[in-house]
């Protein structure tokens, strides 16, 4: 069977099984709708969480950034991993306590005060929005490349998938959706990184033979890698390229925005007890820590494999390089797509492959007759790319190809879930009209489910200007406004209705300027991004971390100069604080 | 609640015991990441680790397994302590359903 008749069996089928377990779990209340009944097994919890958080980002595009950054990736791994420690000790047992359906409801509640609520839910869609677009291109980009169909062909059909089992079945449906797409993206993942690991270094476990030696000669992978890459001019690939300053900046801003992500949190929701938040965050992190500890293997690996497949002799000698017409079969498949692109800058008819940005490299390459990179590698294609590379059986490119939608699709409907539910719960029955009924809260939330579906798949097929450059916003602004403020409405009984808007407000405006004067959203940005103009060193990436401060510390100050919160939202605090009855 | 609470066994011993124990995992949390994946990385990095410079191996792998390793140690001395501070810690659907029928209750002699 020919590859493109493979991946539409096996992505076929992929479909075929969510909506058949959305149709198994279709939500008939507003609890199913929005929290699952609240009762979901940590286990299946925590399988689901994983899905939710591993978005095509994580499946497609990390091990190419790890590729290409060397120890300089290691912020997304820790930044992405560590956020469910936060989440874990600081947020999920005590939300669980409290035990209504959203996040913007417990920021209501607790701050007494609508307005409140009414800031949380613009910072929740704000941040949702801009994630799903992503989700919604990346289901784009696999379509086009493994289904060869149009990129909005390929959108439609994620749309209306999606379309089944958000609407229908709401947070039922999704959690065991979720399930099944956790299932058939770690084995996309793990199957092509097992197999590579096993052609480069011989150990069949990746986390191992990252560690290992190579299969050909008794050199250290990693030794051998920051040789090769240097012999070429780039920079080692276990050191980085930012200052430890940024690197802390984003590490923090990552984990925080993590914890402080609504798709995220209210999973957690969805679960019987609190001891099982807990549980459940531990099973989330393992069932990531299986992806997030394979990615560091498939990147240093894909790096090797890229270099040397380009690189087959001595740096410098005339016959060192690949020649162009003699490229392997993925090469000219990728070509295609326009995400790798050769040009021949001095007529030999061979690839060179170095880094001509690096001028104490210069005279070298001027010697060997080189003018100038050749080629020009998009990070996304490593990890879709990494099967045929490896030379692969077709169905494990067909695998990965499914792996991707399940990780781009798993994601999209647990954003466009809270999205929904923020809306009907959080402003029509919260704020603007409380006296509706429960069926007509449902009905409002599957058609705000489904309104939200056809923004998303807008913004994935035709990204106005701004998304690509906006990703840095969903964690930034998660860290500066939502974090804080549900932090400090546990932990701390002082903090008041005032504070929290005040430190709210502060640290998201503060974050969004500050993005937005680098970055430039709707023009040119006012100030070149680099390291010089940046405040304290710390980039836009990693700014989230002073928001987030000027978000405790405003609150802090103007609570101290206002009134003490009301009595029963002390005793609300006291009781989230502990899972059983009250204790004395 | 039937038994008495103990005269130590109150909110606030109970919270101040969960307090240090996040305390406890979040100087860990602090140490493996931000300690030893990016202040102290390039000193670690001398030091070899199997095919690892050992910075570069908490960076990257070393850090997310210590994660996890705490989040379940934690889960279990939380579970420890409920069960010492007798907190029933009840399905919270059944719980639900209760307290709706607690509140029809209370409505229907009106």
């Amino acid at each position: 069977m020919d590859l493109r008749t493979l991946t539409y069996l096996v992505v076929g089928l992929s479909f075929v099984l969510y909506i058949g377990i959305a149709l198994l779990s279709r939500a008939r209340s507003t609890g199913d709708f929005y929290v699952a009944g609240k009762h979901v097994h940590p286990l299946a919890n925590g399988m689901a969480t994983a899905a939710d958080w591993m978005s095509a980002a994580s499946f497609i595009s990390m091990a190419g950034l790890i590729a290409f950054l060397g120890y300089g990736g290691s912020v997304y791994l820790m930044g992405w991993t560590g956020g469910y420690v936060l989440l874990a000790l600081l947020l999920a047992p005590y939300l669980r306590k409290y035990g209504k359906f959203t996040v913007p409801e417990f920021i209501g509640d607790r701050y007494y005060s609508n307005a409140a609520r009414t800031v949380a839910v613009i910072c929740l869609i704000f941040i949702s929005f801009t994630y799903v677009a992503g989700q919604m291109r990346g289901v784009g980009i696999v379509f086009s490349r493994f289904l060869e169909v149009p990129v909005g062909a390929g959108l439609m059909i994620g749309m209306g998938v999606v379309f089944v089992y958000a609407v229908l079945g709401g947070m039922k449906g999704i959690t065991y959706t979720q399930v099944a797409q956790y299932c058939v993206l770690i084995f996309a993942y793990t199957v092509p990184a097992v197999f590579i690991a096993i052609q480069i270094t011989g150990n069949p476990v990746p986390q191992l033979g990252l560690g290992s030696q190579l299969a050909t000669e008794p050199t250290y992978l990693l030794d051998k890698l920051d040789d090769i890459v240097t012999d070429l001019g780039f920079r080692a690939f276990t050191e980085g390229d930012k200052s430890t300053i940024d690197m802390f900046a984003i590490t923090l801003a990552l984990m925080v925005g993590t914890a402080g992500l609504p798709h995220v949190i209210v999973r957690f929701f969805t679960v019987p007890r609190v001891s099982d938040a807990r549980k459940s965050a531990g099973y989330a992190l393992l069932f990531i820590a299986i992806l997030y500890t394979t990615a560091p293997a498939v990147g240093a690996m894909a790096r090797y494999n890229l270099i040397n497949t380009l690189q087959p002799g001595p740096v410098g000698s005339e016959t060192g390089n690949l020649v162009y017409e003699e490229r392997p079969h993925w090469f000219r498949t990728w070509e295609e797509t326009g995400l790798l692109q050769f040009e021949d800058r001095n007529d030999d008819g061979r690839i060179q492959y170095y880094n001509d940005d690096n001028l104490a490299f210069a005279p070298m390459a001027a010697a060997y007759g080189w003018k100038g990179n050749e080629l020009q590698v998009d990070n996304d294609i490593m990890v879709l790319a990494n099967p045929e590379i490896a030379r692969l059986p077709n169905w494990v490119i067909a695998l990965v190809a499914a792996g991707g939608i399940a990780a781009a699709l798993s994601t999209a409907a647990g954003l466009l879930l809270v999205i929904s539910s923020s809306i009907s719960h959080d402003l029509l029955k919260g704020i603007i009209m409380p006296g509706i009924t429960e069926k007509q809260e449902l009905a409002a939330g599957r058609i705000a489910a489904a309104v939200a579906i056809v923004i998303a798949g807008y913004l994935g097929f035709d990204p106005p200007g701004f998304v690509a450059q906006v990703v840095a916003f969903a964690f930034g602004l998660a860290a500066a406004s939502l974090f804080p403020a549900i932090l400090m409405g546990i932990f701390s009984k002082r903090i008041n209705k005032q504070g929290a808007i005040a430190g709210m407000l502060a640290g998201l405006l503060f974050t969004f300027a500050y993005i937005i004067v680098f970055k430039g959203v709707f023009f040119e940005p006012l100030r070149e991004n680099l390291p010089a103009n940046w405040l304290l060193g710390i980039s836009p990436e990693g700014i989230g971390v002073v928001g987030m401060a000027l978000n405790f510390f405003v609150a802090t100050v103007v609570s101290r100069l206002s009134s003490e919160p009301p009595e029963e939202v002390q005793e609300l605090v006291e009781s989230i604080r502990f899972p059983g009855e009250r204790l004395a | 609640m039937n038994n008495k609470p103990d005269q130590n066994r109150t909110a606030q011993s109970y919270w101040r015991t969960n307090l240090r124990l996040v305390a406890i995992c979040l100087v860990i949390w602090f140490v493996v990441s931000y300690g030893f994946g990016i202040l102290l990385v390039d000193p670690l990095n001398r030091i070899q680790f199997f095919g690892f410079k050992l910075g570069f191996w908490f960076a990257q792998q070393g850090s997310i397994y210590v994660f996890l390793i705490l989040i379940f140690w934690y889960a279990w001395r939380m579970n420890r302590l409920d069960r010492e501070y007798g907190a029933v810690d009840r399905d919270f659907a059944v719980a639900d359903a209760e307290k709706v029928l607690a509140e029809e209750d209370a409505e229907g002699p009106e």
